[in-house]
């Protein structure tokens, strides 16, 4: 069977910050309809990786592709394609100051361009979808992480956007709500939505991920699906890293 | 008290030239000054340095300069009328701006970073990204330094008596002139005129900031 069409692709990407070189040469392709977990040290360069892909982050050298386009420079392009790139933050970043409901509404009326009834059908949608509908009225700020994270990612799923990128989703997450989080996760990674997670939840990688990419000092050291990568690492550095988020 | 009574028409009638100064160089400032504050966030490099060349001459020199610089040096490119009320409300709108571009862009920056990055992350542009998500939450912050911007706007419009416009300072030196007994209560009444309206624009900030400070 043929494999599905590439989606996103990292070639050769190189990036600093001043004297710290955070990317590597680093080279990645994500098919349609692929979930690849990156899994890493802290400062290994994952949050650098996710945010290269919709240029939140600028790179020296390399390409990225998304959907076969070169990432356009700052400009109504780059506006067009982060529309169809979500993004799922750590902090949630939700926006501060509207309700539940007018953060999945914002874009689709000012990005969009839909109407404000299609606007409120839609993202009441999505905050159903998440289980979050009964908060659709409230500030962000009056809600519970894990409900304020499921928020965000409804907000992200509005756009109908082509991958989606995790940037360590539940990590600021008290852990009783950790999971309302991945389910909502598990079940977009079902459906076929193609998806960049850096998380270390493990349960999560053997249960959704196609591929686990391990990174280590800005580069791309290892990968391989799941079974294999937690059973059976290639590298030492894989190894050493895997004996120390299993031992706690 | 009957030089206040005998002289109170040309206290008014420069107390109203005061007002309108105040207001429309405050008014001009304020868009002037967020369109600066705008562009020192911008992606694009030439627009940060052009707002910031603006915004740090204009900060760092003497008011009354700017004055002279329109009134005597602008002429000369054929721009301006020498003298008048519009030279006034540009020279301090011009000033004004560069303050009013510095207390929005601290108001901006005490915005978490990662609304802006949300916001981009959708697909919002520069312009939505800062006027639906960014300048909404700064306002709370920037108000009061606005206030206290507008307070020194307020006291800077006097400079324009030195460039025939007979604004409130103006009209109590005719009042001195006209009454040498008196020239001190004359010149004291002016100054009341100025605090009618800096000490309510300054309780007005004191409450706000309180009000800004327990909303954190
Ligand atoms: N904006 C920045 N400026 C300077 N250094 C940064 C910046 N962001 C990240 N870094 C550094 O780059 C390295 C990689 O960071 P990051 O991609 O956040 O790693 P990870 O997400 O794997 O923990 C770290 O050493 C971090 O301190
Ligand atoms: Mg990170």
């Amino acid at each position: 069977m043929a494999q599905p069409e590439p989606l996103v692709v990292l070639d050769h990407v190189d990036k600093h910050f001043g004297a710290l070189h955070v990317l590597k040469d680093v080279s990645l392709t994500v098919r349609r309809g692929e979930v690849v977990v990156v899994i890493g040290p802290s400062g290994s360069g994952k949050s650098t990786l996710c945010r290269t892909i919709n240029r939140l982050e600028t790179i020296e050298s390399g390409t990225i592709t998304v959907d076969g386009q070169p990432l356009p420079a700052e400009g109504k392009g780059l506006a067009k394609l982060r529309a169809d790139v979500g993004m799922v933050f750590q902090s949630f970043n939700l926006f501060a100051h509207r309700t539940v409901l007018q953060n999945v509404t914002l874009g689709l009326r000012k990005v969009r361009k839909i109407g404000a009834g299609e606007a409120e059908e839609r993202a009441m949608a999505l905050l159903e979808r998440v289980g979050v509908a009964s908060q659709a009225d409230k500030l962000p700020a009056q809600l519970s992480g894990g409900q304020q994270q499921r928020v965000a990612i409804a907000r992200a799923l509005a756009m109908e956007p082509k991958v989606m990128l995790f940037d360590e989703p539940t990590s600021a997450l008290d852990p009783e709500m950790i999971n309302e989080v991945l389910d909502v996760m598990t079940a977009l990674a079902a459906e076929g939505m193609t998806m960049v997670v850096v998380t270390h939840e493990m349960g999560f990688a053997r249960r959704a991920a196609d591929r686990v990419v391990f990174m280590d000092g800005g580069a791309i050291v290892e990968e391989a699906d799941p079974e294999t990568f937690f059973t059976a690492p290639k590298s030492e550095r894989a190894r050493d890293f895997l004996s120390k988020i299993l031992t706690h | 008290m009957d030089l206040f009574a005998d002289n109170l028409p040309a206290y008014l009638s420069g107390f109203v030239v005061t007002l309108q100064l105040t207001a429309l160089s405050g008014a001009f400032a304020l868009v002037w000054g967020t369109v600066l504050a705008a562009m020192r966030v911008s992606p694009v490099a030439t627009l940060r340095g052009i707002a910031v060349t603006y915004v740090e001459l204009l900060r760092n020199t003497p008011l009354t300069l700017v004055f002279f610089f329109l009134v005597f040096v602008a002429p000369q490119f054929g721009v301006l009328p020498p003298l008048g009320f519009w030279t006034a409300v540009i020279a301090l709108s011009a000033y004004t701006s560069a303050f009013v571009a510095e207390a929005v862009r601290s108001g901006i920056n005490a915005v978490p970073l990662g609304q802006a990055e949300a916001a981009r992350a959708i697909g919002l542009t520069f312009g939505q990204t800062l006027g639906l998500v960014v300048l909404p939450q700064a306002v709370r912050s920037v108000i009061p330094p606005l206030i206290n911007v507008l307070i020194a706007l307020t006291k800077n419009t006097s400079v324009a008596a030195g460039f025939a416009v007979v604004e409130l300072l103006a009209a109590g030196r005719r009042i001195a002139l006209a009454n040498p007994s008196e020239a001190m209560l004359a010149l004291a009444g002016v100054g009341v005129f100025y605090l009618i309206i800096t000490i309510p624009a300054g309780l007005l900030a004191g409450v706000l900031e309180r009000k800004v400070a327990f909303a954190r």
